[in-house]
């Protein structure tokens, strides 16, 4: 078997060192009625090409985004990564190292991460940045969290703009832990719902922008009503790219910034593993979930980095932690980190105009199409439209012209009322045919359905 | 004040020489500043589409929302930045170097097939909300991945959307939780012995509940008799870790589980070692409601640095119903997707994260899974045991084990008793391992043993390179105990860096780049 | 100076009296990082948790020796945890409570108890 090296020459010889006739003595502890005397009812070992046929054949089934028209955001984008970022995850070095606990061997990973930390927190706004989270929504939920330890709240408001995904995730870790979440409606301009909302039992409001829809809101009003009650903003981006664009959470009076680092160095990935950001500031450091890096000196004076703020963490507090997190998305934070430098700020600006001036040509041609209402007044690359009929069979009917058509709200939020509303986004690989196709398509089939 | 085992151990060197030069460069190691002190900050190393610089590219309708200037950050040429993580590259140990001898991390070798077949774009490029009807074999492979799941723990039905194991304890907690609810029987508390791993108190006390402590036989397992006594109406759950972090197999298992459900309670399993027993022993068979599986542990998904992990959390009958969303069905129209409760998923204790879950693991997992099969699978337990009791054997003479009658699982755990009188400590010994090429093991874990020093080699390290292990661990501890002070209280010396200051790291945090300094 | 099991000290002038960490514990926590102390104002139970205290790798819950109301906090820990190391028996004091009860103070040792107390661990 091609990953186990020991021989059986091996094993009996290392079985003579220990003093035990069989492996079976070494299970002694193990209760004779649970132990399995033959194999596992599953298929036995298989060589690579076995393997990569089965997969691969699995894997052919998938209709790709790179295939063909492809309009799906909503939280995941697809973007161009450049080569160099997956050659480079790929190394030994990065791929099988371990959480760099031995700070003298692994200097490697925590440059990575403090370069990373500091990255996110300029594209922030907010001085303290994470060593990263899973996800964008599990980093919201442990946002909430966090808003409710510092406030002693147990309140916290989540904009009807806000992913339903996110505040599902806020909702299930928040309840348990006694802290309440209050969704307010679904709605396109949903933030202006928010600072009714606010009351003294308020930890935190959770605003995303761009939302959903794709709404761009100003978040400092929201932020001044929230602070005048004493409560925080909490400002959540899922799409990363836009912080190369649209003003920084932090420059929005954000007291915590959540987002999905996705777009930048990983993958689609039928949605994992993604990257989690999480910056705030200063005053509520301590507070933070997850790893954190920091810089300081070796025993010769030169500057190295090293894990600290430990004492937060599980392995340490345990029943009195931040949080329980014992990993942080690693590779994709290098991913994410290495891409970053090879756009630099300026290359991320060009990056979200482009993306911008691609969702604005797709939204000129479907503004064209008849049937179809452009629901977004300002958006970054993604925007919601109203369909004459329900969205869902729409999008599955295209499906079928191999165009990807969006996500139906209703995918998100089967309760909002909106079930003919289409999020639709385009980036920087999306071409003029691919929109000229889809607004052909988009208008035949809206024609198909208007039939007497 | 709540006592400390002495985990006062030095956090910064005893002296800090004054500071040399950097050197550019020595042997094959070169010194690599930040990105952030390389120039680069008007530029970039990606070239946009020649529409860029049309008149497209017009903002002014987010007049009023747009940054005022771009993010402050640098941008690198292509080569410049593959210099820069390939130098950064070289200061970390890995598994592809050496035995990584971490405890309770389970660093076994990572199969190359599963990096390439992540990466099919099949897998790698679809979006987890295109129609199902357009990523049938997405779905086909999670649900084939949660079927060998099912089948190697015994278990009936499992969550696979956890993205870590931590996050997987939480599901379980939550899923025993909605379950005690909807009983009308509400409780309060949870159980777990002295030597649990950090996260279950943390998660128990995330999902809401006070924790109990389990204390510990002198022989290294649950105590029975404690745990008995503790097990009152109020308990909702026993989090036990089997095999335990001592690296032993809970022998009581099944009576701890019976004395579980008596009184009305779950039996919560932390999974991380389960490498020690796959294919050999199925949980479900010891009576246990729930349990997180590391995918990145037993199922070889890489550490990459610290993640990202998957933790799917398989269930008994029991817990099945309060499952969180996304439940996968297959019907008529082939799979689909339970995305919210109501109907099947009426109990569910809702979604844990977006979308569906960690599906590049799924991939990596299964066709680890698929690649040694049921008797590979085995085999690893078996292997990996031999692994640790060969090492346990071959150090035993010069190293005292924590445990020492009887063999022990996937990891051998030693205290610092043998040190005793020499002025070195595990810390000194551990940093002492690198100055001969080997990541030091997990120190001063599980808690309840003084000094600890936990070994787990796994199964994918040959019989030549356990043995270069244990010699070189044997002349250490020859030197240790020879009086070799300077050696060991002095180490690394081998290392690009020695010794770090982390109090000072805590206590004036610096935790970005700023120009000037200071963070 | 009295002292309790728990290795914090109470120095009592008057009716208020300054409380603290011993050296002993000081030494087991190794290098302080940081401390998390009440606000003033606040009330506390003997036995009940006052502050936390964190090194590097460890984080302390420190009991109230004694009760009463909290009339101060020693800010100058914020910025130099080390003053615990360094002096916690004098300038690396924690709080100072004003006492509900002065006959508390009978329960704790004295110095030479505690010494032989320190001598069995």
């Amino acid at each position: 078997m091609r990953y186990l090296p020991l021989t059986d020459a091996d094993r009996s010889s290392m079985l003579a060192v220990i003093g035990a006739k069989t492996i079976d003595d070494l299970f002694v502890d193990v209760p004779a009625a649970a132990r399995l005397s033959g194999l596992v009812d599953l298929p036995r070992h298989a060589g690579e090409l076995a393997v990569e046929r089965e997969l691969g054949a699995l894997a052919a089934m998938n209709r790709t985004a790179g295939a063909g028209s492809f309009f799906c955001g909503a939280g995941a984008y697809r973007h161009h990564v450049p080569a160099s970022v997956d050659h480079l995850i790929q190394r030994s070095e990065f791929l099988t190292s371990y959480t760099p606990y031995q700070p003298e061997i692994a200097q490697g990973t925590l440059q990575v991460l403090f370069e990373f930390q500091t990255q996110v927190a300029a594209l922030t706004g907010l001085p303290v940045a994470n060593a990263s989270m899973y996800d964008g929504s599990t980093a919201c939920a442990e946002a909430v969290m966090m808003a409710a330890r510092v406030t002693r709240r147990r309140k916290a408001v989540l904009s009807g703009g806000l992913h339903p995904h996110y505040a599902q995730a806020a909702h299930t870790l928040a309840h348990s832990a006694g802290v309440e979440t209050h969704r307010l409606a679904a709605a396109v301009d949903a933030e202006h719902a928010v600072v009714e909302a606010i009351d003294s039992d308020t930890a935190c409001v959770v605003v995303q922008s761009p939302n959903v829809f794709g709404a761009v809101t100003d978040l400092t009003a929201i932020g001044e009503a929230a602070h005048a009650a004493g409560a925080l903003l909490v400002v959540v981006t899922t799409e990363a790219v836009s912080f190369g664009l649209l003003k920084s959470p932090g420059d929005m009076c954000a007291d915590i910034a959540v987002a999905e680092g996705q777009s930048i160095g990983n993958a689609l990935s039928f949605g994992g593993p993604y990257v989690g950001l999480f910056a705030c500031r200063e005053a509520l450091a301590r507070q933070m979930p997850g790893r954190l890096c920091g810089e300081t000196v070796d025993a010769a004076g030169r500057r190295g980095f090293v894990l600290t703020l430990s004492t937060r963490e599980q392995h340490i507090r345990r029943d009195k932690a931040t949080s329980n997190i014992c990993t942080n998305s690693g590779l994709c934070a290098l991913a994410f980190s290495i891409h970053m430098s090879l756009l630099g700020g300026t290359g991320l600006k060009a990056l979200a105009e482009l993306n911008h001036a691609r969702a604005r040509a797709l939204k000129a041609a479907l503004a064209a199409v008849p049937g179809v209402e452009i629901l977004t007044p300002r958006f970054f690359n993604e925007f919601a439209i109203r369909l004459p009929r329900d969205a869902a069979p729409v999008v599955e009917a295209m499906t079928r012209r191999d165009i990807l058509a969006g996500v139906p709200f209703s995918r998100l939020d089967p309760g909002a009322g909106m079930d003919d509303v289409l999020l639709v986004c385009a980036t920087e690989t999306t071409t003029p045919e691919d929109i000229a196709a889809f607004a052909d398509a988009l208008a035949q089939e809206i024609a198909q359905g208007i039939a007497p | 004040m709540t006592a400390v085992a002495n985990l006062g151990r030095p956090t910064r060197p005893e002296a800090v020489e004054s500071s040399p030069g950097a050197h550019p460069g020595r042997g094959l190691l070169q010194h690599e500043p930040l990105i952030f002190e390389l120039g680069g900050w008007d530029k970039t190393g990606v070239d946009f589409p020649e529409d860029h610089l049309g008149p497209d590219l017009d903002a002014s309708d987010l007049a009023g929302l747009t940054a005022a200037t771009p993010v402050r950050l640098p941008g690198l040429s292509e080569p410049e930045t593959l210099r820069h993580y390939v130098r950064l590259s070289q200061q970390n140990h890995a598994i592809d170097l050496a035995l990584y001898p971490l405890g309770s991390c389970t660093m076994k070798h990572n199969p190359r097939l599963g990096e390439k077949l992540a990466r099919l774009a099949g897998f790698g490029d679809i979006h987890p909300l295109q129609p199902v009807s357009t990523v049938q074999g997405a779905i086909a492979l999670m649900d084939q991945l949660a079927h060998w799941l099912k089948a190697l723990t015994g278990m009936p039905a499992v969550a696979l959307s956890p993205k870590a194991g931590a996050h997987g304890e939480l599901c379980g907690l939550l899923a025993i939780r909605a379950a005690h609810e909807a009983r009308g029987d509400a409780r309060k508390t949870v159980l777990a012995p002295t030597s649990a791993h950090g996260t279950n108190p943390a998660t128990a006390s995330l999902a809401g509940y006070q924790v109990v402590e389990i204390g510990q036989t002198a022989d290294g397992h649950v105590d029975l008799a404690d745990l008995a006594e503790k097990l009152h109406p109020d308990v909702a759950a026993v989090m036990v870790t089997n095999p335990n972090t001592c690296g032993l197999f809970e022998r009581d298992v099944i009576e701890i589980a019976r004395l579980t459900h008596a009184a009305g309670a779950y039996f919560y399993c932390d999974g991380a070692n389960f490498n020690a027993i796959v294919g050999r022993v199925r949980p479900g068979d010891l009576g246990v409601d729930a349990m997180h599986i590391n995918l990145h542990k037993t199922f070889s998904t890489p550490h990459g640095g610290g993640g990202p992990g998957a933790g799917p959390v398989v269930l008994s009958a029991a817990l099945a119903p309060f499952a969180p969303t996304p439940w996968i069905t297959h019907g008529e129209a082939g799979f689909e997707f339970i995305e919210h409760g109501g109907g099947e998923a009426a109990a569910t204790l809702g979604r844990l994260c977006a979308f569906h879950g960690q599906m590049g693991m799924y991939v990596r997992a299964l066709a680890y899974m698929m690649s040694h099969g049921s008797d590979g699978l085995r085999q690893v337990a078996e292997d990996a045991v031999l692994n640790a009791n060969y090492i346990k054997a071959r150090l035993a003479g010069a190293m005292t084990a924590a445990y020492p009658d009887g063999p022990c699982m996937h990891e051998a755990l030693f205290d610092d008793a043998w040190l005793e009188g020499t002025g070195i400590t595990t810390l000194d010994f551990a940093k002492a391992m690198i100055d001969v090429g080997f990541h030091p093991m997990t120190m001063y874990f599980p808690l309840v043993v003084h000094g600890a020093m936990l070994i787990e080699p796994t199964e994918t390290e040959p019989k030549r390179e356990l043995d270069r292990f244990c010699d070189a661990l044997l002349e250490l501890a020859a030197a240790a105990n020879a009086g070799d002070v300077e050696r060991f209280k002095g180490a690394p010396f081998h290392a690009p860096l020695r010794r770090l200051d982390e109090t000072l790291a805590a206590r004036k945090p610096r935790l970005r780049w700023t120009e000037g300094g200071g963070g | 100076m009295r002292f309790s099991k728990d290795h914090e000290w109470v120095d009592l002038t008057g009716d208020t009296a300054a409380v603290g960490i011993t050296a002993y514990a000081a030494e087991q926590l190794g290098d302080v990082v940081f401390v998390e102390l009440p606000a003033a104002g606040k009330a506390v139970k003997a036995g009940e948790a006052l502050a936390v205290v964190e090194s590097v790798k460890a984080a302390s819950d420190v009991f109230a020796p004694v009760s009463g109301e909290v009339v101060e906090a020693n800010g100058a820990l914020t910025d130099n945890p080390e003053t615990v190391n360094d002096q916690p028996e004098a300038a690396g004091w924690f709080v100072k409570i004003k006492l509900a009860d002065p006959a508390e103070m009978d329960a704790l040792m004295d110095r030479g108890a505690y010494e032989a107390y320190l001598a069995t661990l």
